[in-house]
């Protein structure tokens, strides 16, 4: 269902000459080499992407990027239902994440899940000047009174943390020693790095060191044990997908980290496959595994139908024939809605175009669903993105694609105004900016409260969703008609 | 199938489909590890006792669901109030990701901000370069009239000293010398967001009375009074309801950071980054005014204190909403200003009064719990008693020992405050166990309350920031006579939609 198309790539060029111009001449020089036009499509099927990546935003131009807390404690261990997550510093991190990242789950909140809550070592002066281990200390007994049924902790480290010399691993190991529980701490202090991307590193690494190893559930294995990782079940995201695969005859023994549990995490390597959707903010564990225990590991996309019949063929193709077949069988299974959704959508939507900024592995993996309702990607581009997210983006985007890498508030504001996409896919720091331009918008980081997206039951909201954005009456009422002439 | 293009269900209902429910409990029994379901309906009942509240309140290190934010977050919100001004915060750019997130969730608005984005080598050498550059592009890119500069906790950690960075900026010629760049130092491990909105506007009024020109002394007098809002998540319709009592006064006023324009902006095709606040020429005037007013006590206290210092006189309200609090306002405004309060605001005070009386009985002896800022809770907890409410339980994370004492000589002020109590610096989960333990008619809070009113089934009403997931609410005001109609509507309308959800005999179609 690929659409062909190329988009205008003299235009795209001459855009971003325009945006370089208004810098200052050192600050344009460094942004030159995070903007690009695809180039044309090469011998292996895939378009240019390449920019810069992954390097330090400059200061002052309003970047959109967060910081490796956020990687951490918002996008990695914050969905991990079962332990208690501990914002460790000042109270403003904990304060502005506070379930803001809709990781569903199913547990009673305060009791036996602590997802969607706020809990911090609140930073006064003293513990600046005494430092934060004592208090830690005291605060993870407090923890285990209050909550009895927590599984574990984790300890996501601020600012401070790091800057003032405290031993939070210490204080970890000794008291796992006391209350024999998982207590993990995380070096995700939101100086590291240059984005949330090292926090998701850090994460990573923290779940290989300090949960790996530690204790198993019994469980028995059998052969088609697979990890759903890096999923977060954003707006419930994680489980239409866990149907599918359930339904092509797997069995899903840890879902990471939406809705997950500690056991689901300790377990993981006892699995035969790793199936990772969100490649940037978990390829590490993965590669982990793969090392140490002989997992492989295969990258998928379940937004819309193509990537979702693709991605479920090249999964089953690591499995025997059943599997095979059975993969064929939920293919059929769901043409029918698949075939509805695009009759429906496809006529209202058709030829529409799409400029993203997203974060993870979104700016790419969504085109195809776009393209499956006959919408057209013109720009894209990734908050942290690294230089195997953007060579992945060439399998994805078409010629003459703008490519915007760490966009700054400035380049995005005249991108979007000189282009006047259709839609905009971004963030809620970016959402109402664009629709003051009377542009359509959804936040593609939150679903904009809706969701789930993923999976062919996903499918049906994203197209109802985008339908209702760009089609609403009220972009028609942005001009008072005494000025319309 | 549980889905369909006809009728499409999504999160809310898509999981109570047997699909679904099927996979949790499957997934829950094999996978998860979970407690036993009696070990969990035991924890949950028993986190509803007196013995579970005092290991509660026991606390001393673990802060579970506070309802504060951290200092930079409200210099932030400070700054956007000035003309043409560009909040800068100066330390790790994730912070200010996250200021510009929780605005806009609140305002429905974009937050234009930027961050210097520190990282590693500026925690061991500094953030100097980064002041540099970062002062230099935005400047350039974003063509403000003034940068407001505050901090992260980073920053503050390593020292980073903002008055010789800036001025080295300066030298360096990443902004023109005479280009308004006031400061503000705002370590989040001191305070929370209203001691960060009263530094950065210290920090404005010190950049146009001391640094710009010299150390100004005032001069004659400009007739005006100066009125600083505080953080105030109904600033956009408070500002604006004040403003027309001061117009219909005839008063000649300033306000210190006015926010209702750029967070309420038109969509009419163009998106303004900046738009009204106060004008910088006002407040280099301001210091020759006749008297500051700051509406939230504890929003304005080191301000207050430097006007001072300029020979002004100032006084500072907590919040000023409700009848009492109005007309104090009122009465203070007309003493400084020598202008009359006009029949027509006196006629606007008899209409609420009006409502007051049509509806008392269904407010007499209400009993309801309140969090907030300080400044909120007190304003709250005194219009309460005017309607005969009794504000039980009055809890403020932010709010400190002076602030219990006065929650505490307020109470003593009425009968319907006998059986009240204030609790500073308690969090949420404190509530949680007030409410199960010594349960209200009412909780009112801003969005955080939802969880409590989840667990304790005690109606929430949203009239305070943060305001997340109700649409509009901060559009109309809180303050004032009008403000204080409004808010007797939001606390009726609850009280009778709960009266008539509660019994079919006595569903009542007049009440």
């Amino acid at each position: 269902m690929s659409l062909d198309y190329t988009n205008d790539s003299a235009a795209a060029e001459a855009l971003i000459k325009e945006v370089l111009d208004a810098y200052p001449e050192k600050s344009g020089k460094r942004r030159a080499k995070h903007l690009a036009v695809a180039k044309p499509t090469d011998e292996a099927g895939t378009t240019g992407c390449g920019v810069k990546s992954n390097i330090k935003s400059i200061p002052g131009v309003m970047t959109i990027r967060g910081c490796a807390y956020a990687g951490s404690k918002g996008v990695v261990w914050g969905p991990v239902k079962d332990m208690v997550h501990i914002s460790h510093g000042p109270v403003g991190c904990g304060q502005y994440s506070w379930s803001q990242r809709r990781n569903y789950f199913n547990g009673t909140v305060g009791i036996d899940s602590f997802v969607t809550m706020q809990v911090t070592s609140d930073f006064q002066e003293r513990d600046i000047v005494f430092g934060g281990d004592k208090n830690l200390d005291a605060m993870i007994d407090e923890l285990d009174v209050m909550f009895p049924l927590n599984k574990g902790i984790s300890i996501q480290s601020e600012c401070p943390i790091g800057l003032i010399g405290d031993d939070i691993e210490a204080v970890a190991k000794k008291k796992h020693k006391e209350t024999g529980k998982t207590i993990v701490p995380v070096r995700c202090e939101g100086f590291r790095g240059v984005s949330q991307s090292l926090g998701h590193h850090i994460a990573n690494d923290a779940i290989r060191d300090w949960v790996f190893e530690k204790g198993v559930p019994e469980f028995e294995t059998g052969p088609y044990d697979v990890n759903l990782i890096a999923d977060y079940n954003i707006g419930g995201d994680a489980w239409p997908s866990r149907k599918l695969l359930e339904e092509m005859g797997l069995r899903v023994i840890g879902m990471w980290s939406g809705d997950a549990t500690l056991a689901e995490m300790a377990r993981a390597p006892k699995a035969k496959l790793n199936l990772i959707h969100c490649y940037r903010s978990m390829n590490y564990i993965c590669r982990h595994m793969e090392e140490k225990y002989g997992i492989s590991w295969v990258e998928y996309n379940f937004f819309g139908p193509t990537q979702i019949a693709a991605s479920l063929r090249k999964i089953a193709a690591q499995f025997d024939e059943t599997i095979q077949a059975n993969a064929e069988k939920v293919i059929a299974k769901y043409q029918g809605l698949v075939d509805s959704i695009v009759a429906k959508y496809k006529p209202r939507l058709d030829g529409k175009q799409v400029m993203l900024y997203v974060g993870g592995l979104r700016p790419r993996h969504v085109a195809n669903a776009y393209e499956d309702l006959g919408m057209k990607i013109v720009g894209t581009g990734y908050e942290f993105g690294h230089n195997d997210d953007y060579q992945r983006t060439g399998h994805y985007v078409k010629e003459g694609t703008l490519i915007y890498d760490d966009v700054t508030g400035y380049e995005l504001e005249k991108f979007i105004e000189k282009i006047r996409p259709d839609l905009v896919g971004s963030g809620i720091k970016e959402k109402y900016a664009t629709q003051k331009m009377g542009v359509p918008f959804r936040q593609m980081h939150s679903w904009d409260y809706s969701g789930p997206y993923h999976g062919y039951d996903g499918f049906a909201i994203f197209a109802r969703d985008m339908d209702m954005a760009i089609n609403s009456p009220v972009w028609s009422k942005f001009k008072a008609p005494w000025k319309a002439a | 199938m549980p889905q369909s293009a006809e009728k499409t269900k999504d999160h809310v209902s898509l999981f109570k489909e047997p699909e679904y429910t099927e996979m949790f409990a499957d997934k829950k029994a094999k996978f998860e590890c979970r407690p036993s379901d009696e070990a969990v309906a035991a924890q949950a009942e028993y986190t509803k006792t007196w013995e579970y509240r005092e290991k509660n309140f026991a606390r001393e290190k673990a802060v579970i669901n506070p309802a504060k934010a951290c200092q930079p977050l409200g210099a932030v919100f400070a700054a956007q109030g000035f003309e043409e001004t560009m909040p800068y915060v100066h330390g790790s750019q994730g912070c200010v990701a996250y200021f510009r997130s929780h605005l806009a969730r609140h305002f429905k608005e974009a937050v234009p901000c930027v961050s210097d984005s520190m990282t590693e080598d500026a925690a061991v050498f500094g953030g100097l370069t980064n002041i540099v550059d970062g002062l230099q592009n935005s400047y350039t890119l974003y063509k403000p009239k003034m940068i407001a500069v505050s901090t992260t906790c980073m920053a503050e950690v390593i020292g980073d000293d903002l008055s010789a960075f800036i001025a080295t900026a300066k030298e360096k010629e990443s902004v023109p010398a005479d280009f308004a760049v006031p400061f503000a130092h705002t370590p989040s491990f001191v305070g929370s967001h209203t001691t960060g909105y009263d530094n950065m506007i210290k920090g404005v009024l010190n950049y146009f009375w001391d640094r710009e020109k010299g150390e100004l002394k005032a001069g004659a007098t400009n007739g005006k009074i100066n009125i600083i809002p505080g953080f105030d998540g109904y600033a956009v319709a408070n500002n604006r309801e004040l403003k027309r009592y001061l117009d219909t006064m005839g008063v000649d006023y300033t306000f210190i950071s006015d926010v209702s324009d750029i967070y309420d902006t038109p969509s009419d095709g163009t998106y303004r980054m900046y738009d009204g606040g106060t004008k910088l020429d006002d407040v280099r005037d301001a210091i020759n005014a006749k008297a500051t007013i700051g509406l939230q006590h504890y929003c304005s206290e080191k301000s207050l204190e430097y006007i001072g210092t300029k020979g002004q006189a100032t006084t500072s309200f907590h919040y000023p909403m409700g009848v009492g609090a109005t007309d104090a306002l009122l009465m203070k405004i007309s003493e400084l200003s020598g202008k009359a309060i006009p029949d027509s605001i006196e006629k606007e005070r008899g209409r609420l009064v009006d409502a007051m009386a049509d509806s008392q009985a269904y407010l007499h002896g209400k009993k309801v719990a309140v969090f907030g800022d300080p400044d909120f809770v007190y304003a709250m907890a005194t219009f309460l008693l005017e309607m005969g409410c009794e504000p039980t339980h009055c809890l403020s994370t932010n709010g400190g020992k002076d602030w219990a004492a006065k929650m505490e000589a307020l109470f003593a002020t009425s009968p319907f405050g006998a059986g009240c109590k204030a609790y500073a610096g308690k969090d949420l989960w404190h509530m949680r166990s007030l409410l199960f333990t010594e349960p209200t008619d009412l909780l009112i809070g801003s969005s955080y309350g939802k969880y409590l009113e989840k667990d304790t089934g005690i109606p929430l009403i949203r009239l305070t920031f943060p305001i997340f997931d109700r649409h509009h609410h901060h559009r109309f005001p809180t303050m004032g006579y009008q403000g204080a109609l409004r808010v007797l509507v939001e606390i009726l309308d609850r009280i009778f939609e709960v009266t008539d959800a509660a019994s079919d005999i006595s569903y009542d179609l007049t009440r």
